[in-house]
């Protein structure tokens, strides 16, 4: 159920941006650590978005890798365990490169001006 | 008719985190100290306020409970004439496994701001959802229990850093588990690297005392983690 409030977020988040243009994708990026299933928030955001300006919209999910740091030796690792002890000097004091992003990345509009397409 | 693609780089709880921001205000205004408390089902999180706020004196202490449906919480914490009010998410669908901002925001004339010095917020039972939405808390504590198990930090990583306290309760039952303590608290510093912990029985009473000591200091503000 987690999937389903960030689901509307991300919608509410799209549709502000939107300015009522209809959406035709919505990118998201997402760390591990937030503990999202890219399956299960797709479901949910078509669900969400139905009677929205993002109806039919494809959501992208771009799940970002766990890269963390050593402030000790400098170290720095990509892990796929949640476990935050530097390899080369245990235990190290460890900060997180990237892993906890959720934020909506861009969003792909319909334009019906004539001015030339970009991007 | 053209594709535009429009840049946004926005954080997807932005309008959970702007209304949180109101809340702490409100609450800093009142000069009132906001704790959010989390945990699984059943780990004990009533019970550990029943037992820590029956003399938490000289702090005046109230309390918002957030349940899916029913007031049976609510009911226990009113038996100590402390002030509580229900927050029920069961609307839509299917209930809201969590609190958020704005439903904290629509609480807030229900609660006697004036009267108090510590709110504690018990957030719905799930070890997820309640990790991500900020309420304008001022420190999050997550109970966990050694009925759990020792795996629990590995597996739910979010909860287990989206807080300012770890309590681990229920620990008069140790004797009668496989819980290895040692291994728990060696996840849970791998997950959340010197994250302060407690262990305690909210059941006999053992432990508890640490617990009212740092909810008086929180509402002194002698130490505020977040």
């Amino acid at each position: 159920m987690h999937e389903l409030s960030i689901a509307s977020a991300i919608l509410h988040t799209a549709t502000r941006h939107a300015q009522g243009r209809q959406v035709s994708v919505v990118s998201v990026r997402v760390g591990p650590l937030r503990q999202v299933s890219a399956d299960s928030l797709r479901f949910y955001f078509e669900i969400v978005a139905r009677e929205s300006g993002c109806a039919n919209a494809r959501l992208e999910v771009t799940e970002v890798a766990l890269r963390l740091r050593c402030r000790d030796c400098g170290e720095q690792w990509e892990s796929e365990q949640p476990e935050f002890r530097c390899p080369r000097c245990l235990p190290g004091s460890v900060e997180i490169l990237t892993g906890e992003e959720l934020e909506v990345d861009y969003i792909e509009v319909q334009e019906e001006s004539e001015c030339i397409a970009q991007g | 008719m053209h594709r535009t693609r429009v840049r946004i780089v926005e954080d997807a709880l932005d309008a959970n985190n702007t209304i949180a921001r109101a809340n702490r205000e409100d609450f800093d205004s009142a000069a009132v100290r906001v704790v959010n408390l989390m945990s699984a089902p059943g780990a004990g999180k009533t019970t550990l306020l029943e037992a820590a706020l029956r003399e938490l004196l000289p702090i005046r202490a109230g309390v918002l409970e957030g349940d899916v449906q029913g007031s049976l919480d609510a009911d226990r914490i009113a038996h100590l004439h402390i002030p509580v009010v229900q927050l029920n998410t069961g609307s839509g669908f299917g209930g809201e496994c969590h609190l958020d901002a704005n439903m904290v925001r629509s609480a807030l004339p229900a609660l006697p701001l004036a009267q108090l010095d510590l709110l504690i917020v018990e957030n719905v039972g799930n070890l997820v959802c309640p990790a991500e939405f900020r309420i304008g808390e001022d420190a999050r504590v997550m109970i966990s229990s050694v009925t759990e198990g020792e795996d629990k930090p590995l597996k739910y990583p979010l909860m287990f850093r989206a807080c300012e306290l770890v309590v681990i309760n229920k620990i008069d039952l140790l004797a009668h588990l496989d819980f290895d303590l040692d291994r728990f608290l060696h996840h849970l510093d791998g997950v959340h690297p010197g994250v302060p912990r407690m262990l305690l029985s909210a059941k006999t009473g053992e432990g508890v005392e640490a617990f009212r000591a740092w909810l008086r200091a929180l509402a002194a503000r002698e130490t505020l983690a977040a």
